[in-house]
Protein backbone atom coordinates (compact mmCIF):
# COMPACT_ATOMS: atom_id res chain seq x y z
CA UNK A 1 0.00 0.00 0.00
CA UNK A 2 1.44 3.42 -0.80
CA UNK A 3 -0.85 5.50 1.16
CA UNK A 4 2.64 7.71 2.53
CA UNK A 5 4.86 7.11 -0.65
CA UNK A 6 3.76 10.06 -3.12
CA UNK A 7 4.92 13.37 -1.40
CA UNK A 8 2.65 14.64 -4.67
CA UNK A 9 -0.33 13.65 -3.53
CA UNK A 10 0.03 14.69 -0.12
CA UNK A 11 -2.60 18.49 0.37
CA UNK A 12 -1.13 21.12 1.75
CA UNK A 13 2.16 21.14 -0.28
CA UNK A 14 2.66 24.14 -2.71
CA UNK A 15 3.27 20.79 -5.31
CA UNK A 16 -0.06 19.45 -5.13
CA UNK A 17 -2.63 20.31 -7.90
CA UNK A 18 -5.69 20.46 -5.77
CA UNK A 19 -4.94 23.72 -3.67
CA UNK A 20 -8.88 23.95 -3.17
CA UNK A 21 -8.57 21.15 -0.36
CA UNK A 22 -6.12 23.18 1.16
CA UNK A 23 -8.11 25.18 3.47
CA UNK A 24 -9.92 21.79 4.38
CA UNK A 25 -7.25 20.33 5.87
CA UNK A 26 -5.97 23.26 7.93
CA UNK A 27 -9.87 23.28 9.88
CA UNK A 28 -8.52 20.07 11.45
CA UNK A 29 -4.74 20.32 11.88
CA UNK A 30 -4.65 17.30 14.32
CA UNK A 31 -5.56 14.92 11.07
CA UNK A 32 -3.27 16.94 9.23
CA UNK A 33 -0.37 16.26 11.16
CA UNK A 34 -1.39 12.78 11.07
CA UNK A 35 -1.26 13.13 7.20
CA UNK A 36 2.19 14.14 6.99
CA UNK A 37 3.61 12.05 9.48
CA UNK A 38 3.33 8.43 8.50
CA UNK A 39 5.55 7.31 11.39
CA UNK A 40 2.69 9.18 13.84
CA UNK A 41 0.09 7.11 12.39
CA UNK A 42 1.74 3.96 12.91
CA UNK A 43 2.25 5.29 16.67
CA UNK A 44 -1.45 6.18 16.99
CA UNK A 45 -2.31 2.97 15.90
CA UNK A 46 0.14 0.42 17.70
CA UNK A 47 0.25 1.88 21.12
CA UNK A 48 -2.52 0.16 22.57
CA UNK A 49 -2.78 -3.00 21.30
CA UNK A 50 0.75 -3.74 21.16
CA UNK A 51 1.11 -2.40 24.73
CA UNK A 52 -1.62 -4.28 26.19
CA UNK A 53 -0.33 -7.31 24.87
CA UNK A 54 3.39 -6.26 26.25
CA UNK A 55 2.00 -5.33 29.59
CA UNK A 56 -0.84 -7.89 29.80
CA UNK A 57 0.55 -11.20 28.40
CA UNK A 58 4.57 -10.47 27.56
CA UNK A 59 4.88 -9.48 31.22
CA UNK A 60 2.70 -12.06 32.86
CA UNK A 61 4.91 -14.62 31.05
CA UNK A 62 7.80 -12.46 32.31
CA UNK A 63 6.65 -13.06 35.79
CA UNK A 64 5.76 -16.51 35.42
CA UNK A 65 9.46 -17.59 34.87
CA UNK A 66 10.51 -15.52 37.81
CA UNK A 67 7.73 -16.84 40.49
CA UNK A 68 9.30 -20.17 39.35
CA UNK A 69 12.49 -19.00 41.30
CA UNK A 70 10.44 -18.26 44.15
CA UNK A 71 8.77 -19.70 47.20
CA UNK A 72 5.82 -19.68 49.08
CA UNK A 73 6.55 -19.06 52.89
CA UNK A 74 5.21 -22.51 54.33
CA UNK A 75 3.91 -20.97 57.56
CA UNK A 76 1.36 -18.15 56.12
CA UNK A 77 1.22 -19.38 52.84
CA UNK A 78 2.36 -16.35 51.12
CA UNK A 79 5.17 -16.16 47.95
CA UNK A 80 8.24 -14.60 49.49
CA UNK A 81 10.64 -13.68 46.82
CA UNK A 82 13.59 -15.56 48.35
CA UNK A 83 15.45 -17.08 45.02
CA UNK A 84 15.76 -20.73 44.70
CA UNK A 85 16.32 -23.07 41.99
CA UNK A 86 14.79 -26.21 44.04
CA UNK A 87 10.90 -25.77 42.33
CA UNK A 88 12.89 -26.29 39.00
CA UNK A 89 15.32 -28.60 39.79
CA UNK A 90 12.20 -31.12 42.05
CA UNK A 91 9.80 -31.02 38.52
CA UNK A 92 13.01 -31.82 36.37
CA UNK A 93 14.14 -34.85 38.38
CA UNK A 94 11.54 -35.99 40.55
CA UNK A 95 10.47 -39.25 38.79
CA UNK A 96 7.02 -38.70 39.48
CA UNK A 97 6.67 -35.70 37.58
CA UNK A 98 8.67 -37.18 34.85
CA UNK A 99 6.59 -39.56 34.27
CA UNK A 100 3.67 -37.28 34.06
CA UNK A 101 4.98 -35.32 31.64
CA UNK A 102 6.25 -38.66 29.83
CA UNK A 103 2.16 -39.49 29.77
CA UNK A 104 1.23 -35.99 28.77
CA UNK A 105 3.60 -35.99 26.01
CA UNK A 106 2.26 -39.41 24.57
CA UNK A 107 -1.45 -38.35 25.00
CA UNK A 108 -0.51 -35.04 22.85
CA UNK A 109 1.37 -37.02 20.61
CA UNK A 110 -1.86 -39.68 20.10
CA UNK A 111 -3.63 -37.18 20.06
CA UNK A 112 -2.10 -35.06 17.10
CA UNK A 113 -1.18 -38.70 14.72
CA UNK A 114 -5.21 -39.76 15.37
CA UNK A 115 -6.08 -35.93 14.43
CA UNK A 116 -4.20 -36.53 11.11
CA UNK A 117 -4.67 -39.62 9.97
CA UNK A 118 -8.40 -38.55 10.21
CA UNK A 119 -8.57 -35.18 8.63
CA UNK A 120 -6.29 -35.89 5.80
CA UNK A 121 -8.84 -38.10 3.94
CA UNK A 122 -11.66 -36.20 4.97
CA UNK A 123 -9.90 -33.02 3.64
CA UNK A 124 -9.12 -34.54 0.51
CA UNK A 125 -12.55 -35.73 -0.20
CA UNK A 126 -14.32 -32.36 0.75
CA UNK A 127 -11.61 -30.32 -1.19
CA UNK A 128 -10.62 -32.35 -4.17
CA UNK A 129 -13.55 -34.96 -4.75
CA UNK A 130 -16.81 -33.56 -3.58
CA UNK A 131 -18.80 -31.44 -5.54
CA UNK A 132 -18.69 -27.73 -5.52
CA UNK A 133 -22.22 -27.47 -3.85
CA UNK A 134 -21.59 -30.44 -0.92
CA UNK A 135 -17.74 -29.04 -0.67
CA UNK A 136 -19.28 -25.71 0.77
CA UNK A 137 -21.93 -27.52 2.79
CA UNK A 138 -19.41 -30.39 4.16
CA UNK A 139 -16.93 -27.23 5.01
CA UNK A 140 -19.46 -25.71 7.74
CA UNK A 141 -20.73 -28.89 8.81
CA UNK A 142 -17.13 -29.68 9.85
CA UNK A 143 -16.24 -26.36 10.86
CA UNK A 144 -19.41 -25.18 13.36
CA UNK A 145 -18.28 -27.68 16.07
CA UNK A 146 -15.12 -26.65 16.14
CA UNK A 147 -16.70 -23.38 17.91
CA UNK A 148 -18.25 -25.28 20.03
CA UNK A 149 -17.64 -25.16 23.77
CA UNK A 150 -14.68 -27.05 24.51
CA UNK A 151 -16.15 -27.99 28.11
CA UNK A 152 -19.26 -29.19 26.58
CA UNK A 153 -17.51 -31.76 24.19
CA UNK A 154 -15.64 -32.96 26.70
CA UNK A 155 -19.02 -33.43 29.15
CA UNK A 156 -20.83 -34.93 25.83
CA UNK A 157 -18.03 -37.68 26.23
CA UNK A 158 -18.91 -38.08 29.19
CA UNK A 159 -22.05 -39.09 28.46
CA UNK A 160 -21.22 -41.26 25.28
CA UNK A 161 -18.49 -42.96 27.60
CA UNK A 162 -21.16 -43.48 31.08
CA UNK A 163 -21.37 -46.66 32.17
CA UNK A 164 -24.63 -48.34 30.93
CA UNK A 165 -24.30 -45.09 27.90
CA UNK A 166 -24.30 -45.32 24.29
CA UNK A 167 -21.01 -46.53 23.44
CA UNK A 168 -21.51 -49.38 25.97
CA UNK A 169 -24.80 -49.95 23.92
CA UNK A 170 -23.07 -49.93 20.56
CA UNK A 171 -19.76 -51.98 21.69
CA UNK A 172 -21.60 -54.96 23.55
CA UNK A 173 -23.33 -56.72 19.94
CA UNK A 174 -19.48 -56.39 18.40
CA UNK A 175 -17.98 -57.17 21.87
CA UNK A 176 -15.65 -54.68 22.41
CA UNK A 177 -15.93 -52.54 25.87
CA UNK A 178 -16.02 -49.10 26.13
CA UNK A 179 -13.09 -47.80 27.71
CA UNK A 180 -14.48 -46.12 30.60
CA UNK A 181 -13.33 -42.93 32.05
CA UNK A 182 -9.44 -43.36 31.83
CA UNK A 183 -6.11 -42.76 29.24
CA UNK A 184 -7.43 -43.86 26.94
CA UNK A 185 -11.24 -42.19 27.24
CA UNK A 186 -8.67 -38.48 27.27
CA UNK A 187 -7.02 -39.05 24.14
CA UNK A 188 -10.09 -40.09 22.25
CA UNK A 189 -11.85 -37.09 23.80
CA UNK A 190 -8.98 -35.24 23.08
CA UNK A 191 -8.68 -35.83 19.77
CA UNK A 192 -12.67 -35.74 18.76
CA UNK A 193 -11.97 -31.84 20.89
CA UNK A 194 -9.18 -30.94 18.57
CA UNK A 195 -10.38 -32.62 15.36
CA UNK A 196 -11.51 -29.39 13.92
CA UNK A 197 -8.02 -27.70 14.56
CA UNK A 198 -6.38 -29.77 12.03
CA UNK A 199 -8.70 -30.60 9.66
CA UNK A 200 -9.21 -27.00 8.63
CA UNK A 201 -5.48 -25.84 7.87
CA UNK A 202 -5.11 -29.16 6.41
CA UNK A 203 -8.46 -28.86 4.20
CA UNK A 204 -7.29 -24.71 3.18
CA UNK A 205 -3.49 -26.58 2.25
CA UNK A 206 -5.66 -29.14 0.13
CA UNK A 207 -7.40 -25.96 -1.75
CA UNK A 208 -3.87 -24.95 -2.87
CA UNK A 209 -2.92 -27.55 -4.69
CA UNK A 210 -3.67 -26.55 -8.13
CA UNK A 211 -5.83 -29.70 -10.25
CA UNK A 212 -3.69 -28.91 -13.08
CA UNK A 213 -0.91 -30.30 -11.18
CA UNK A 214 -2.73 -33.18 -10.19
CA UNK A 215 -3.86 -33.84 -13.95
CA UNK A 216 -0.72 -33.70 -14.99
CA UNK A 217 0.67 -35.98 -12.67
CA UNK A 218 -1.78 -38.46 -13.70
CA UNK A 219 -1.33 -38.13 -17.30
CA UNK A 220 2.50 -38.44 -16.72
CA UNK A 221 1.01 -41.96 -15.70
CA UNK A 222 1.46 -41.85 -11.98
CA UNK A 223 -1.08 -43.75 -9.99
CA UNK A 224 -3.17 -41.84 -7.91
CA UNK A 225 -1.15 -43.13 -4.80
CA UNK A 226 2.03 -41.73 -6.18
CA UNK A 227 0.56 -38.74 -6.66
CA UNK A 228 -0.44 -38.15 -3.04
CA UNK A 229 2.93 -39.13 -2.18
CA UNK A 230 4.86 -36.57 -4.60
CA UNK A 231 2.83 -34.19 -6.03
CA UNK A 232 0.21 -33.03 -3.04
CA UNK A 233 2.45 -34.43 0.37
CA UNK A 234 5.32 -32.01 -0.09
CA UNK A 235 2.70 -28.66 -1.00
CA UNK A 236 0.48 -29.98 2.24
CA UNK A 237 3.70 -30.26 4.64
CA UNK A 238 3.47 -26.93 6.30
CA UNK A 239 -0.55 -27.00 6.11
CA UNK A 240 -0.38 -30.29 8.39
CA UNK A 241 2.62 -28.96 10.44
CA UNK A 242 0.11 -26.14 11.71
CA UNK A 243 -2.67 -28.85 12.72
CA UNK A 244 -0.31 -30.11 14.64
CA UNK A 245 1.00 -26.88 16.26
CA UNK A 246 -2.98 -26.97 17.29
CA UNK A 247 -3.82 -30.11 18.50
CA UNK A 248 -0.24 -31.19 20.24
CA UNK A 249 -0.04 -27.56 22.15
CA UNK A 250 -3.63 -27.69 23.10
CA UNK A 251 -3.72 -31.21 24.93
CA UNK A 252 -0.15 -30.65 26.38
CA UNK A 253 -1.98 -27.94 28.74
CA UNK A 254 -5.70 -30.14 29.14
CA UNK A 255 -6.70 -30.83 32.37
CA UNK A 256 -10.11 -30.38 32.33
CA UNK A 257 -10.74 -33.10 29.75
CA UNK A 258 -8.40 -35.64 32.57
CA UNK A 259 -10.74 -33.99 34.93
CA UNK A 260 -13.75 -34.98 33.32
CA UNK A 261 -13.59 -38.16 31.71
CA UNK A 262 -9.49 -38.99 32.60
CA UNK A 263 -10.97 -40.98 35.79
CA UNK A 264 -8.08 -40.97 37.54
CA UNK A 265 -4.96 -39.91 35.02
CA UNK A 266 -2.95 -37.20 35.82
CA UNK A 267 -1.63 -34.78 33.19
CA UNK A 268 0.51 -31.81 33.56
CA UNK A 269 -2.35 -29.68 33.49
CA UNK A 270 -3.53 -31.47 36.68
CA UNK A 271 -0.61 -30.76 38.84
CA UNK A 272 -0.68 -27.16 37.73
CA UNK A 273 -4.53 -26.52 38.75
CA UNK A 274 -3.83 -28.99 41.82
CA UNK A 275 -1.10 -26.45 43.19
CA UNK A 276 -2.77 -23.05 42.22
CA UNK A 277 -5.94 -24.03 43.85
CA UNK A 278 -6.08 -27.04 46.97
CA UNK A 279 -2.04 -26.78 47.26
CA UNK A 280 -1.99 -22.98 47.26
CA UNK A 281 1.72 -23.00 45.54
CA UNK A 282 2.41 -20.99 42.78
CA UNK A 283 5.72 -20.88 42.38
CA UNK A 284 5.82 -24.49 41.84
CA UNK A 285 2.57 -24.57 39.53
CA UNK A 286 4.70 -21.71 37.73
CA UNK A 287 8.09 -24.49 37.53
CA UNK A 288 5.45 -27.02 36.26
CA UNK A 289 3.67 -24.82 33.64
CA UNK A 290 7.81 -24.28 32.09
CA UNK A 291 6.97 -27.43 31.05
CA UNK A 292 4.75 -27.06 28.26
CA UNK A 293 5.95 -23.60 27.55
CA UNK A 294 9.47 -24.80 27.30
CA UNK A 295 7.95 -27.75 24.42
CA UNK A 296 5.57 -25.75 22.56
CA UNK A 297 8.91 -23.21 22.17
CA UNK A 298 11.01 -25.58 21.27
CA UNK A 299 8.34 -26.77 18.57
CA UNK A 300 7.40 -23.54 17.32
CA UNK A 301 11.37 -23.15 16.56
CA UNK A 302 12.10 -26.24 15.15
CA UNK A 303 8.99 -25.76 12.49
CA UNK A 304 9.44 -21.92 12.00
CA UNK A 305 11.26 -22.42 8.75
CA UNK A 306 8.59 -24.69 6.90
CA UNK A 307 6.06 -21.72 6.90
CA UNK A 308 3.87 -23.62 9.40
CA UNK A 309 3.15 -20.14 10.99
CA UNK A 310 1.77 -18.17 8.34
CA UNK A 311 -0.52 -21.08 7.80
CA UNK A 312 -2.40 -20.99 11.32
CA UNK B 1 -5.02 -38.04 -11.26
CA UNK B 2 -8.18 -40.00 -12.12
CA UNK B 3 -9.75 -42.05 -8.46
CA UNK B 4 -12.00 -44.85 -9.01
CA UNK B 5 -15.36 -45.42 -8.48
CA UNK B 6 -14.75 -47.52 -5.66
CA UNK B 7 -11.98 -44.98 -3.66
CA UNK B 8 -14.47 -42.18 -4.16
CA UNK B 9 -17.41 -43.69 -2.21
CA UNK B 10 -14.78 -44.86 0.06
CA UNK B 11 -13.82 -41.32 0.95
CA UNK B 12 -17.18 -40.64 0.94
CA UNK B 13 -18.51 -43.28 3.53
CA UNK B 14 -15.39 -42.23 5.53
CA UNK B 15 -16.26 -38.10 5.60
CA UNK B 16 -20.02 -39.18 6.78
CA UNK B 17 -18.29 -41.31 9.63
CA UNK B 18 -16.28 -38.66 10.68
CA UNK B 19 -19.26 -36.43 10.73
CA UNK B 20 -21.42 -39.16 12.70
CA UNK B 21 -17.95 -38.92 14.91
CA UNK B 22 -18.39 -35.06 15.22
CA UNK B 23 -22.33 -34.82 15.59
CA UNK B 24 -23.18 -37.60 17.36
CA UNK B 25 -21.87 -37.00 21.07
CA UNK B 26 -23.20 -33.47 20.27
CA UNK B 27 -26.67 -35.05 19.79
CA UNK B 28 -26.17 -37.06 22.69
CA UNK B 29 -26.10 -34.16 24.64
CA UNK B 30 -29.03 -32.90 23.30
CA UNK B 31 -31.25 -36.31 23.34
CA UNK B 32 -30.23 -36.75 27.09
CA UNK B 33 -31.50 -33.48 28.25
CA UNK B 34 -35.08 -34.77 27.60
CA UNK B 35 -34.03 -38.44 29.29
CA UNK B 36 -36.13 -39.08 31.96
CA UNK B 37 -33.36 -41.09 32.81
CA UNK B 38 -30.39 -39.76 35.13
CA UNK B 39 -27.93 -41.74 34.47
CA UNK B 40 -27.01 -40.96 31.30
CA UNK B 41 -28.05 -44.76 30.25
CA UNK B 42 -29.02 -45.21 26.42
CA UNK B 43 -31.44 -46.05 24.75
CA UNK B 44 -32.88 -43.41 26.75
CA UNK B 45 -35.81 -44.85 29.09
CA UNK B 46 -38.30 -41.69 28.53
CA UNK B 47 -39.40 -38.40 27.51
CA UNK B 48 -39.21 -35.33 30.03
CA UNK B 49 -39.29 -31.77 29.53
CA UNK B 50 -38.62 -31.60 33.66
CA UNK B 51 -34.94 -30.63 33.12
CA UNK B 52 -35.49 -27.92 30.77
CA UNK B 53 -37.93 -26.18 33.60
CA UNK B 54 -35.55 -26.66 36.22
CA UNK B 55 -32.66 -24.95 34.41
CA UNK B 56 -35.17 -21.65 33.86
CA UNK B 57 -35.94 -21.72 37.15
CA UNK B 58 -32.90 -21.92 38.95
CA UNK B 59 -31.48 -18.58 40.38
CA UNK B 60 -27.33 -20.24 39.87
CA UNK B 61 -27.73 -20.87 35.87
CA UNK B 62 -29.28 -17.09 35.35
CA UNK B 63 -26.54 -15.84 37.31
CA UNK B 64 -24.58 -17.02 35.35
CA UNK B 65 -25.50 -16.82 32.39
CA UNK B 66 -25.94 -12.44 32.92
CA UNK B 67 -22.10 -12.85 33.78
CA UNK B 68 -21.04 -14.74 30.50
CA UNK B 69 -23.34 -12.88 28.33
CA UNK B 70 -21.78 -9.62 30.21
CA UNK B 71 -17.82 -11.07 30.02
CA UNK B 72 -18.43 -11.60 26.50
CA UNK B 73 -19.80 -8.41 25.39
CA UNK B 74 -17.08 -6.13 27.19
CA UNK B 75 -13.98 -8.41 26.10
CA UNK B 76 -15.39 -8.29 22.17
CA UNK B 77 -15.62 -4.89 22.62
CA UNK B 78 -12.38 -4.25 23.57
CA UNK B 79 -10.89 -6.76 21.49
CA UNK B 80 -12.72 -5.20 18.34
CA UNK B 81 -10.72 -1.93 18.95
CA UNK B 82 -7.28 -3.49 19.42
CA UNK B 83 -7.43 -5.94 16.88
CA UNK B 84 -8.50 -3.52 14.44
CA UNK B 85 -5.95 -1.05 15.63
CA UNK B 86 -3.15 -3.94 15.40
CA UNK B 87 -4.22 -5.38 11.87
CA UNK B 88 -4.06 -1.55 10.60
CA UNK B 89 -0.46 -1.32 11.73
CA UNK B 90 0.34 -4.41 10.74
CA UNK B 91 -1.19 -4.65 7.81
CA UNK B 92 -0.02 -0.83 6.18
CA UNK B 93 3.58 -0.24 7.46
CA UNK B 94 6.57 -1.91 7.66
CA UNK B 95 8.61 -1.07 11.31
CA UNK B 96 11.26 -2.91 13.15
CA UNK B 97 9.87 -5.88 15.16
CA UNK B 98 6.55 -5.91 13.14
CA UNK B 99 7.37 -9.80 13.03
CA UNK B 100 7.93 -9.88 16.76
CA UNK B 101 4.30 -8.07 17.24
CA UNK B 102 3.24 -10.24 14.57
CA UNK B 103 4.09 -13.46 16.65
CA UNK B 104 3.01 -12.13 20.07
CA UNK B 105 -0.53 -11.56 18.35
CA UNK B 106 -0.60 -15.50 18.24
CA UNK B 107 1.04 -16.29 21.51
CA UNK B 108 -2.46 -16.39 23.36
CA UNK B 109 -4.21 -18.98 21.17
CA UNK B 110 -0.99 -21.16 20.37
CA UNK B 111 0.06 -21.65 24.37
CA UNK B 112 -1.56 -24.30 26.10
CA UNK B 113 -4.44 -22.39 28.10
CA UNK B 114 -3.62 -23.18 30.92
CA UNK B 115 -0.01 -21.10 30.54
CA UNK B 116 -2.20 -17.68 29.69
CA UNK B 117 -4.54 -18.79 32.95
CA UNK B 118 -1.26 -19.24 36.03
CA UNK B 119 0.35 -16.22 33.80
CA UNK B 120 -1.94 -14.10 34.28
CA UNK B 121 -3.30 -15.52 37.56
CA UNK B 122 0.24 -15.02 38.97
CA UNK B 123 0.61 -11.61 37.64
CA UNK B 124 -2.86 -10.15 38.92
CA UNK B 125 -2.38 -12.17 42.84
CA UNK B 126 1.29 -12.50 43.17
CA UNK B 127 2.88 -9.21 41.74
CA UNK B 128 0.11 -6.88 40.90
CA UNK B 129 -2.08 -7.64 44.41
CA UNK B 130 -5.18 -7.01 42.74
CA UNK B 131 -7.90 -9.26 43.79
CA UNK B 132 -9.59 -11.62 40.64
CA UNK B 133 -13.25 -10.49 39.25
CA UNK B 134 -15.02 -10.47 36.52
CA UNK B 135 -12.71 -7.56 35.31
CA UNK B 136 -9.84 -9.71 35.47
CA UNK B 137 -11.55 -12.59 33.21
CA UNK B 138 -12.27 -9.68 30.64
CA UNK B 139 -8.81 -8.53 30.81
CA UNK B 140 -7.61 -12.43 30.26
CA UNK B 141 -10.33 -12.62 27.80
CA UNK B 142 -9.54 -9.94 25.65
CA UNK B 143 -6.21 -10.74 25.05
CA UNK B 144 -6.82 -13.91 23.68
CA UNK B 145 -10.18 -12.60 21.60
CA UNK B 146 -8.40 -10.26 19.83
CA UNK B 147 -6.50 -12.54 17.55
CA UNK B 148 -9.91 -13.28 16.02
CA UNK B 149 -10.65 -9.90 15.09
CA UNK B 150 -7.38 -9.28 14.04
CA UNK B 151 -7.21 -12.20 11.85
CA UNK B 152 -10.50 -11.50 10.27
CA UNK B 153 -9.65 -7.84 9.83
CA UNK B 154 -5.90 -8.65 8.23
CA UNK B 155 -7.52 -10.65 5.59
CA UNK B 156 -10.20 -8.02 4.47
CA UNK B 157 -7.20 -5.66 4.46
CA UNK B 158 -5.03 -7.41 2.53
CA UNK B 159 -7.74 -7.35 -0.23
CA UNK B 160 -9.02 -4.24 -0.41
CA UNK B 161 -8.59 -1.79 -2.97
CA UNK B 162 -5.72 0.42 -1.76
CA UNK B 163 -7.07 3.22 -4.29
CA UNK B 164 -9.83 4.26 -2.58
CA UNK B 165 -8.26 5.66 0.39
CA UNK B 166 -5.25 7.65 -1.46
CA UNK B 167 -8.88 9.04 -3.70
CA UNK B 168 -10.18 10.26 -0.29
CA UNK B 169 -6.95 11.97 0.31
CA UNK B 170 -6.81 13.38 -2.80
CA UNK B 171 -10.19 15.00 -2.61
CA UNK B 172 -8.77 16.23 0.71
CA UNK B 173 -10.72 14.11 3.44
CA UNK B 174 -8.33 13.61 6.45
CA UNK B 175 -6.97 11.10 8.26
CA UNK B 176 -10.34 9.98 10.21
CA UNK B 177 -12.60 11.32 7.91
CA UNK B 178 -10.99 8.48 5.45
CA UNK B 179 -11.38 5.57 8.15
CA UNK B 180 -14.78 6.71 9.12
CA UNK B 181 -16.39 6.91 4.88
CA UNK B 182 -14.17 4.49 3.50
CA UNK B 183 -12.04 2.04 5.36
CA UNK B 184 -14.55 1.27 8.19
CA UNK B 185 -17.67 0.69 5.43
CA UNK B 186 -15.31 -1.89 3.37
CA UNK B 187 -14.05 -3.75 6.88
CA UNK B 188 -17.61 -3.75 8.38
CA UNK B 189 -18.81 -7.64 7.45
CA UNK B 190 -15.25 -8.31 8.76
CA UNK B 191 -15.44 -6.72 12.17
CA UNK B 192 -19.24 -8.37 12.64
CA UNK B 193 -17.60 -11.94 11.55
CA UNK B 194 -14.35 -11.22 13.56
CA UNK B 195 -16.65 -9.77 16.95
CA UNK B 196 -19.07 -12.94 16.65
CA UNK B 197 -16.32 -15.20 17.02
CA UNK B 198 -14.67 -13.28 19.54
CA UNK B 199 -17.84 -13.58 21.36
CA UNK B 200 -18.04 -17.08 21.02
CA UNK B 201 -15.19 -17.97 22.04
CA UNK B 202 -15.15 -15.55 25.22
CA UNK B 203 -18.85 -17.12 26.02
CA UNK B 204 -17.74 -20.76 26.73
CA UNK B 205 -14.47 -20.42 27.01
CA UNK B 206 -13.45 -21.99 30.68
CA UNK B 207 -9.55 -22.40 31.81
CA UNK B 208 -8.21 -19.21 31.68
CA UNK B 209 -12.30 -18.20 33.06
CA UNK B 210 -11.02 -20.88 35.73
CA UNK B 211 -8.01 -18.78 36.73
CA UNK B 212 -8.96 -15.30 36.75
CA UNK B 213 -11.95 -15.38 37.99
CA UNK B 214 -13.26 -14.16 41.75
CA UNK B 215 -14.31 -16.48 44.26
CA UNK B 216 -17.84 -17.37 44.72
CA UNK B 217 -18.64 -16.10 40.95
CA UNK B 218 -19.69 -17.90 38.33
CA UNK B 219 -19.99 -17.98 34.05
CA UNK B 220 -22.23 -20.23 32.35
CA UNK B 221 -18.91 -22.97 31.89
CA UNK B 222 -17.96 -22.30 35.72
CA UNK B 223 -21.60 -23.24 36.24
CA UNK B 224 -21.47 -26.27 34.53
CA UNK B 225 -17.80 -27.29 35.88
CA UNK B 226 -19.36 -27.13 39.50
CA UNK B 227 -22.48 -28.76 38.76
CA UNK B 228 -20.70 -31.79 36.90
CA UNK B 229 -19.99 -34.30 39.34
CA UNK B 230 -22.75 -33.63 41.72
CA UNK B 231 -25.16 -36.56 40.58
CA UNK B 232 -28.29 -34.91 41.45
CA UNK B 233 -28.03 -31.57 39.00
CA UNK B 234 -26.11 -33.89 36.02
CA UNK B 235 -29.80 -33.70 33.84
CA UNK B 236 -29.50 -29.76 34.01
CA UNK B 237 -25.83 -29.49 33.67
CA UNK B 238 -27.65 -31.59 30.01
CA UNK B 239 -29.76 -28.55 29.41
CA UNK B 240 -27.18 -25.60 30.21
CA UNK B 241 -24.33 -28.03 27.84
CA UNK B 242 -27.33 -27.47 25.07
CA UNK B 243 -27.80 -23.88 25.78
CA UNK B 244 -23.75 -23.51 25.36
CA UNK B 245 -24.35 -25.06 22.33
CA UNK B 246 -26.58 -22.94 21.12
CA UNK B 247 -25.37 -19.91 22.35
CA UNK B 248 -21.56 -20.61 20.39
CA UNK B 249 -22.91 -22.03 17.40
CA UNK B 250 -25.36 -19.38 16.47
CA UNK B 251 -23.09 -16.63 15.92
CA UNK B 252 -20.50 -18.81 14.50
CA UNK B 253 -22.82 -19.59 12.01
CA UNK B 254 -23.85 -16.06 10.84
CA UNK B 255 -20.23 -15.31 10.91
CA UNK B 256 -19.57 -18.26 8.55
CA UNK B 257 -22.31 -16.49 5.88
CA UNK B 258 -20.62 -13.18 6.48
CA UNK B 259 -17.24 -13.79 5.59
CA UNK B 260 -18.52 -16.78 2.72
CA UNK B 261 -20.02 -13.51 1.38
CA UNK B 262 -16.76 -11.64 1.50
CA UNK B 263 -14.76 -14.04 0.26
CA UNK B 264 -16.35 -14.13 -3.22
CA UNK B 265 -15.14 -10.97 -5.36
CA UNK B 266 -18.91 -9.86 -6.13
CA UNK B 267 -19.08 -9.08 -2.83
CA UNK B 268 -15.72 -7.25 -2.33
CA UNK B 269 -16.10 -5.70 -5.42
CA UNK B 270 -19.95 -4.53 -3.73
CA UNK B 271 -18.26 -3.40 -0.72
CA UNK B 272 -15.60 -1.35 -2.48
CA UNK B 273 -18.78 0.17 -4.53
CA UNK B 274 -20.84 0.66 -1.42
CA UNK B 275 -17.71 2.87 0.12
CA UNK B 276 -17.00 4.69 -3.35
CA UNK B 277 -20.46 5.72 -3.17
CA UNK B 278 -20.84 6.83 0.73
CA UNK B 279 -17.45 8.85 -0.18
CA UNK B 280 -19.14 10.46 -2.98
CA UNK B 281 -22.36 11.12 -0.78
Amino acid sequence: MALQTQPGTRPGRGTAPGTAVVPRARTNTFSALLHRHPRLRLAGLLTAPAGWLVLVYVAALAALLITALWTVDTFTGKVTQSWTLANVVQVVTDPVYQIITLRTLWIALAVTVIDMVIALPISFFIAKVATERWQKLLVVAVLMPLWASYLVKAYAWRNVLAEGGLLEWLGTPLGLHSPGYSETAVILTLSYIWLPYMILPIHAGFERVPDSLLEASGDLGAKPWTTMRLVMLPILVPSIIAGTIFTFSLSLGDYITAQIVGGTTQMLGTVVYANVGAANNLPFASAVSLIPIAIVMIYLFVVRRTGALENL
Amino acid sequence: MRLSRSAKSVLGVLTALVLLFIYGPLLLVVVNSFNADRTFGWPPKGFTLEWWGRAFESEGVRQALMASLGVAVVSTAVSLVLGTLLSLALQRYKFFGRDVVNLLVILPIALPGIVTGIALNNMFTTILGVSLSMWTVIIAHATFCMVTVFNNVIARLRRMNGGLEEASFDLGAGVFTTFRLVTFPQLRSALLAGGLLAFALSFDEIIVTTFTIGAGETTLPIWILQNLFRPNQAPVVNVVAVVLILVSIVPIWLAQRLSADSVGVGAGRDGAGRAAKATAG
